[in-house]
């Protein structure tokens, strides 16, 4: 230990820094165990997902099905999703690697959504952390698209109900949508083309924008250090908590065998996306009560409760419908997120200054109400996009629940704007500024 | 309703609220950088004990996992096995970290940010590049150009990867004459089209996969149908063709909704399962619900000598999704 250590000290100077490495200190509060959960996951979706690809085939080639799920016997299907039927029942614990990447997909976007609420409530995002936000929010959209184009790859009848919507998104584009759509598929849809193409931005491009990223942000916590609540000696000079080793170090490895450990036990024991019960994608098939996965529930209800307006201009259409719940409503949640750090200090808190201190939610009302109404927003759209499935636990019927849901999109955000002002007024008899 | 509020809010404020302890911390003896002010060192050895049980014990399920894979084991005896080797190992690490490891409490001096010294320099630097260049306009109106024209020569392989939008979509393979099977390629005739069903049918000979293929039949009573002018001879006893494929976004228009009671049933409706844009078949396509922006395309339909169903022309409109351009139709 010892000799190896001045072996490499001697030739790459590294005891300074790992010395300083070791006492680096690490706030403690569970909250910012969101972040570390995100990470975590996309480390078992890199190692299940290289175990993946070992096996699977992005084509659109044609074959007969010949593998161990019987009712598919005899159907011609695609070499992706043969080679997908093949991972669920032919290779040893592939099954377990599909639906633990799976899980693992889901966890990674729901620990990125809760980790941003808990910066955007506490406001860690101010000055001088605002680039590193920007990073963060990043991370959540390209996670979005990863996990899409991840289902997008298998070729069963609801990766191919996605990629039509997507195709039909594509389209909407105003000018360019036709032709973005056709370079992307390589001609019209569904062609031949688009599997391979998603494969490469799912196994390369994007994980290694997501990966770099990854390093972006934390070098970029590091470099400001953590934001903490205040509690004494912790204060805007001074950052206090667990050293990194070999407490804290400990701890988050703890975290890392934990959250593995929850995503494998989900793998394992808790079905999810039974691609052979779906059956293979032809653009003549869909199936009623088809959800996607969770993260782009938004979506799916923006685009359900678009009013049927379609822009026309002397009997041709200029703007298509999938563009308002397709592009625009995400533009603008995105855009309000990107923006959200320099439209607080310029309207709301006019406080340009250095903040290492934490807020809780009270000691900024307004930023809790907007961010409340904001959010829930986006959670009306996203309830709207499993009305469906309401429909079958309450029976109100879909065309209602539409028409409920469009009042809704405009009535709850205020509803939840004016009772959150209402409330932080007085937590607890002290009236709060604002 | 506001005491709910206010709970909420106080619960919201106290588990995100600000560290208060029950006592004042004490003194800290030092707040040296890299020295922990508090240190606690020393387990318990039951606390060990426990350790080590949890990380003896994680190398059962481990290797149950090790094993079931070598021997086939189900996907179930695997992830419990894996997941609860690496769920003991780190309950292991947590008791560690927690109760083994010296505990530290330790204070670090936040990083001064911005150097306005060395920004002057770097702005200096920067600056120096024109510095004795008696051309600089010209140099920098050449550079650009050289930019623009490599940027547009680095771009133009992207045309490769597909054709231009042109008329692909508004083509299909339709055309009168042209006799309707069904998935499994045989001719389909009238009688294979039963009030309140619905068939899937393609143009013969076809691809079955291009957009312009599939379309759905639905059969309905003839005296119901309010048909758009110029559309009386398109559904011969009933029997119309629609486009299978949502003028919303592009899935297959797979629900048909046909009444079961006639005055107290909603009309007939062909629905799309994606996002339910509903197509009222009696008027020739008409949206009725959802966000579709454009009727169901309509095929004109002739029933032959042999009663075979045959196209009487081309759609009543482009189907499938929009795009900029497209005919309202």
């Amino acid at each position: 230990m010892t000799d190896a250590l001045r072996f490499i000290d001697d030739r790459v100077s590294a005891a300074r820094p790992v010395r300083k490495a070791l006492r680096y200190v690490f706030p403690d509060h569970w909250s910012f165990l969101l972040g570390e959960i995100a990470l975590y996951s996309f480390v078992v979706l890199v190692a299940t997902g290289v175990f993946l690809t070992l096996f699977f085939e992005p084509s659109s080639d044609t074959r007969i099905y010949d593998g161990a799920y019987a009712a598919l016997q005899g159907h011609e299907v695609t070499a992706a999703y043969d080679s997908a039927l093949g991972l669920s029942f032919d290779v040893p614990a592939g099954l377990l690697m599909r639906q633990t990447h799976h899980w693992a997909a889901d966890v990674f976007v729901v620990a990125i959504v809760l980790h941003l609420v808990r910066i955007f409530f506490t406001g860690a995002f101010r000055k001088p952390r605002e680039l590193n936000y920007v990073v963060g929010v990043t991370l959540l959209g390209l996670a979005v698209f990863e996990g899409f184009l991840g289902y997008s790859l298998i070729d069963d009848l609801l990766s191919g109900m996605g990629l039509a919507i997507a195709y039909g998104v594509a389209m909407s584009l105003p000018v360019i949508g036709g032709d973005v759509a056709h370079l992307m598929w390589g001609g019209e849809f569904p062609g031949t083309a688009i599997l391979s193409r998603l494969y490469i931005g799912h196994v390369f491009l994007l994980p290694a924008a997501i990966a770099t990223l990854i390093a972006l942000h934390l070098t970029l916590i590091v470099r400001t250090r953590h934001t903490q609540f205040a509690d004494p000696p912790a204060d805007e000079r001074h950052v206090v908590g667990t050293p990194m080793w070999p407490g804290y170090a400990l701890r988050s490895l703890a975290l890392l065998a934990l959250v593995a450990g929850i995503l494998f036990t989900l793998g394992g024991l808790v079905q999810v996306n039974p691609i052979w019960q779906w059956g293979p994608y032809e653009p003549w098939l869909a199936t009623n009560g088809a959800q996607p996965d969770w993260y782009l529930g938004w979506l799916i209800g923006a685009l359900r409760i678009a009013p049927p307006v379609d822009v026309v201009i002397g009997g041709y259409t200029v703007i298509p419908n999938p563009f308002w719940g397709g592009v625009l409503f995400p533009a603008v949640v995105f855009g309000v997120l990107y923006a959200w750090p320099w439209l607080e200090q310029r309207f709301i808190t006019r406080d340009r200054s250095r903040h290492e201190l934490l807020d809780a939610p009270s000691d900024n009302p307004r930023r809790t109400a907007i961010g409340s109404a904001f959010f829930a927003w986006v959670v009306t759209v996203f309830a709207a996009g499993a009305a469906d499935r309401m429909f079958l636990a309450v029976g109100v019927p879909y065309t209602t629940q539409v028409w409920l849901f469009r009042g809704a999109f405009f009535v709850v955000p205020l509803f939840v704007y004016v009772v959150a002002r209402r409330a932080l007024r007085v937590p607890d008899g002290r009236p709060q500024g604002g | 309703m506001r005491r709910l509020w206010r709970a909420i809010v106080v619960l919201v404020a106290v588990v995100f609220g600000r560290r208060t302890r029950a006592e004042p911390p004490p003194e800290p003896p030092s707040l040296e950088e890299g020295v922990p002010f508090e240190r606690e060192t020393g387990a318990a050895p039951r606390v060990e004990l426990v350790a080590a049980a949890l990380l003896v014990a994680s190398a059962v399920p481990a290797l149950v996992f090790a094993a079931g894979v070598l021997a086939g084991a189900g996907t179930q005896l695997l992830g419990a096995g894996l997941g609860a080797a690496l769920l003991l190992i780190g309950a292991a690490l947590a008791v560690g970290a927690n109760r083994i490891v010296p505990r530290e409490r330790a204070i670090e001096d936040r990083p001064q940010l911005g150097d306005p010294e060395a920004r002057a320099e770097v702005r200096q630097r920067l600056g120096m590049v024109g510095e004795g260049v008696s051309r600089r306009r010209l140099l920098g109106a050449a550079g650009l150009t050289a930019g623009a024209a490599l940027t547009a020569a680095v771009v133009a392989p992207v045309t490769a990867l597909g054709p231009a939008v042109g008329d692909s979509i508004v083509d299909t393979p339709w055309k009168r004459g042209r006799r309707l099977v069904g998935e499994d390629g045989k001719p389909l005739t009238a009688e294979d089209v039963a009030p309140g069903t619905f068939v899937t049918a393609f143009p013969e000979g076809a691809d079955k996969r291009e957009l312009g293929s599939p379309v759905v039949l639905v059969h309905e009573d003839p005296v119901t149908l309010r048909l758009p002018p110029g559309r009386a001879d398109w559904a011969p006893e009933g029997i119309m063709a629609f486009s299978k494929i949502c003028t919303h976004a592009g899935c297959a228009v797979a629900l048909y909704r046909h009444p079961k009671y006639e005055p107290t049933s909603y009309p007939p409706g062909l629905a799309c399962p994606c996002h339910y844009s509903v197509f009222d078949t009696r008027t020739g396509g008409r949206v009725v619900a959802g966000p579709a922006g454009r009727p169901l395309p309509q095929l004109p339909i002739e029933i032959g000598e042999d009663r075979v169903l045959r196209a009487a022309g081309g759609f009543s409109g482009p189907i499938g999704p929009s795009w900029w351009g497209v005919r309202k139709a």
